[in-house]
């Protein structure tokens, strides 16, 4: 493994841990909500998990990006970047629309330790996707100027593992936030 | 000093990649050495006001219901001084000397990735400047503790803004830590010379790679809990307020999960310096090698799973003590391991008591004292009776300084010819030596008797009571006798760099690479990096007729 790829994979385990303690924040007070908003009594698991399944998608897309990159296709892959992206932005909408409409029902990060946990961990999903996103949004910037011909690119490689990871991540987070709430 | 070759005046100016001189050079420079000296000239200055944090605090001590300093005041001065020792001072100088020399001794040019280098430099110096910031605020600087406990650090009980500053400068050079702990790891695993085996690799390095793998494990929870004290504070979260609902406990936990683990990586890379020092001045390889290296892995692995033993005091239940005395106590054989290699390896040598080794040697008695007082307060029972109280300062004093601080200062004589191209003053540095050792053990020896008699710690004074008053006065006694030496250690290092004796290459005769080039390094390190067969590359180049195994 070449070193920058292995500092991408090392940095997300050092990330996991991050979102490790943040999950097992939401776990420590999730039972322990009696009164006011919770998962169960405020969320909505079908809306978000259709936003969700944009962001699962776009796994798949920047995997493509990554087939057309090897089999140097360089037309495929920007387009692959753009779906991407298109993709990712959807998702941080659907997050965005939600957020509103719980601020709305006044349920906010001080409400209570549902809405502390809750906006905290989506929160720093969220900002995580943004970083992704910005990250792509560079990516596809220095393809369409003509870069990353192939058959490899160290950049588009990092960036690829990173964005698997912030998915990965929305996987445990909608289980434990949503699913849970409604088993 | 008579093993010295006489070498030429030095022409070599300290490493700068750019053509640009002055403060430029260095302020942009993403050179491994010269941000590695950074690291170090700041941990100094950062150094010095936490002596003098310390030294203002044992003068409020130094008689019963003494008023020099106001009670608000000495809040302030514990809480500082303990953040800026740890993370400002002992953790920085060790990643810092690590920079410095990892690329050095594994025979690269640089660290992997040299901007990552620089931002981690850049991002623990602003956290120093965000902490020290708040003593310009109305309300002064933090005065919740070095571990700032909530609720007490939470906005209804702290109205001023120290804590928010606190947490600020933390996060920055918390998250500069993990930068410089990545680095390590893909520079180490990817960077070695030709030869040099994961088996061979000089233990200071090994020491530094377990310490990277630590860093970026817990550095995130620590992070993670500031990030939610901080959306408590700024926000009106409620992750850690018990009367909304929230936990005061979590915070422990997250607090200690990150902090007990932090102790090793202030200590680790001390084990890496002494066990670079003690067989260089005992003319012997080390002792056991592997187990050195292994027995460090253990440690680390070890202290991931401890961290409740500060917690003891709590009430987490029997069982949940039992669990982590037990944990605690097993950490006592990797490291009890490592003291005997240490003894093992100056057994039978040609010891040269020059001032690193002065160092290392006493180390090993004032950590050994650390460690058995450690060993004591692991057991729930011992710890109900000493917590929060002067034992624990001298326990972790004995650790930290008499362990870290004791490593680190051997590591400067040991390295500062490298690093500068002159000796350091042998007579200056016998003088500092014993100055340390006198004050040190002054300063903090008493300080178990008053814990066992229950003076509590973080207290800005105390009663008339018998012995009391004595016991602190030899306390302060010897804290006056450590600040001389501090200006004794300054003064040795600028009169060393101004006019010590040029070192030339290799003036301790010592085997690992960065002994094989310029003293300072040339800008790329090496002209030419000696071929590696064995742990000691530069004895087998000197014996080719008896090269190790």
């Amino acid at each position: 493994m070449n070193k920058n790829k292995m500092l991408v994979s090392f940095f997300i385990v050092s990330e996991s841990i991050f979102f490790l303690m943040l999950i097992l924040a939401y776990v420590n007070f999730h039972r322990s909500v009696t009164e006011g908003p919770t998962a169960a009594n405020s969320l909505n698991p079908i809306k978000t998990g259709v936003f969700s399944l944009f962001l699962l998608a776009s796994s798949l897309t920047i995997w493509f990006a990554g087939i057309s990159l090897k089999k140097k296709n360089h037309k495929m892959l920007c387009t692959w970047l753009l779906l991407t992206i298109l993709l990712g932005v959807t998702f941080l909408f659907g997050q965005g629309l939600e957020w509103v409409g719980l601020i709305k029902q006044n349920i906010t990060i001080s409400r209570n330790v549902f809405g502390t946990t809750f906006f905290t961990l989506t929160g720093f999903h969220g900002f995580h996707v943004t970083v992704g996103l910005i990250m792509l949004l560079i990516l596809l910037g220095l393809a369409l100027a003509g870069d990353f011909k192939g058959p490899e690119s160290d950049a588009v490689e990092s960036v690829s593992i990173y964005w698997h990871f912030v998915d990965g991540v929305w996987i445990v987070v909608f289980s434990v936030i949503y699913l849970w709430a409604f088993l | 000093m008579s093993r010295i070759p006489l070498v030429p005046e030095i022409t070599e100016p300290l490493p700068s990649i750019r053509e640009s001189e002055g403060l430029l050079a260095w302020v942009a420079s993403i050179d491994h050495k010269q941000i590695g000296i950074m690291y170090l000239i700041a941990t100094l200055f950062f150094f010095l006001v936490g002596g003098i944090e310390a030294l203002l605090m044992r003068i409020q001590l130094v008689r019963p219901e003494n008023d020099f300093i106001s009670p608000e005041v000495f809040n302030q001065l514990f809480t500082m001084h303990g953040t800026t020792m740890i993370f400002f001072v002992v953790m920085p100088f060790l990643i810092g000397i690590g920079v410095y020399l990892v690329p050095l001794m594994i025979g690269a040019r640089d660290m992997a990735f040299p901007r990552l280098n620089a931002l981690s430099y850049w991002l623990f110096v602003l956290g120093g400047l965000l902490l020290y910031f708040s003593f310009f605020t109305q309300s002064g600087a933090p005065d919740v503790g070095w571990f700032a406990y909530t609720p007490l650090s939470e906005k209804p009980f702290t109205l001023n803004k120290g804590p928010t500053y606190w947490v600020l400068g933390l996060l920055a050079t918390g998250i500069g830590s993990v930068a410089s702990g990545l680095n390590n790891i893909v520079t180490i695993i990817t960077l070695r010379t030709p030869g040099l085996t994961m088996r061979r690799l000089p233990l200071f390095v090994w020491m530094i790679l377990v310490t990277s793998f630590l860093l970026i494990f817990v550095m995130p929870i620590i992070t993670s809990a500031f990030a939610m004290l901080l959306l408590d504070r700024l926000l009106g979260a409620t992750f850690f307020m018990p009367a909304t609902g929230g936990s005061a406990i979590l915070y422990q936990h997250f607090f200690w999960g990150f902090g007990h683990p932090e102790v090793y990586i202030l200590i680790l890379p001390a084990f890496g310096i002494i066990s670079e020092v003690i067989p260089v001045f005992s003319r012997k390889p080390i002792y056991g090698y592997e187990f050195v290296a292994g027995s460090t892995v253990a440690i680390g692995l070890l202290s991931l799973g401890v961290w409740a033993h500060h917690m003891f005091a709590v009430g987490l239940g029997n069982v949940f003590n039992a669990f982590f005395a037990i944990a605690s106590m097993l950490i006592a054989i990797p490291t009890g391991i490592k003291v005997l290699n240490w003894t093992a390896t100056m057994w039978g040598g040609k010891i040269h008591f020059a001032t690193p080794m002065l160092f290392a040697v006493t180390f090993l008695i004032e950590f050994v004292v650390g460690g058995l007082s450690g060993v004591a307060i692991a057991s729930p029972p011992i710890d109900w009776q000493a917590t929060d109280t002067y034992f624990i300062v001298a326990h972790f004093h004995y650790t930290l300084f008499g362990g870290s601080l004791f490593a680190i200062f051997a590591g400067v004589y040991y390295w500062f010819p490298k690093m500068s191209g002159r000796m350091p003053s042998e007579r200056l540095g016998k003088w500092h030596f014993w100055l340390t050792v006198i004050g040190f053990n002054l300063t903090f020896l008493v300080q178990h008797l008053l814990g066992l008699m229950g003076m509590p710690r973080r207290v800005y004074t105390y009663h008339d009571l018998p012995y009391w008053g004595d016991m602190n006065l030899i306390s302060t006694v010897g804290s006056l006798i450590l600040g001389l030496s501090v200006i004794v250690f300054v003064w040795n290092i600028i009169a060393s760099l101004r006019s010590g004796i040029p070192a030339g290459n290799n003036p301790w005769n010592a085997w690992t690479l960065e002994w094989a080039t310029t003293s300072p390094p040339p800008v790329h390190n090496f002209d030419l990096v000696p071929p590696v067969h064995g742990r000691r590359p530069l004895w087998d180049l000197a014996h080719p007729d008896m090269p190790d195994k």
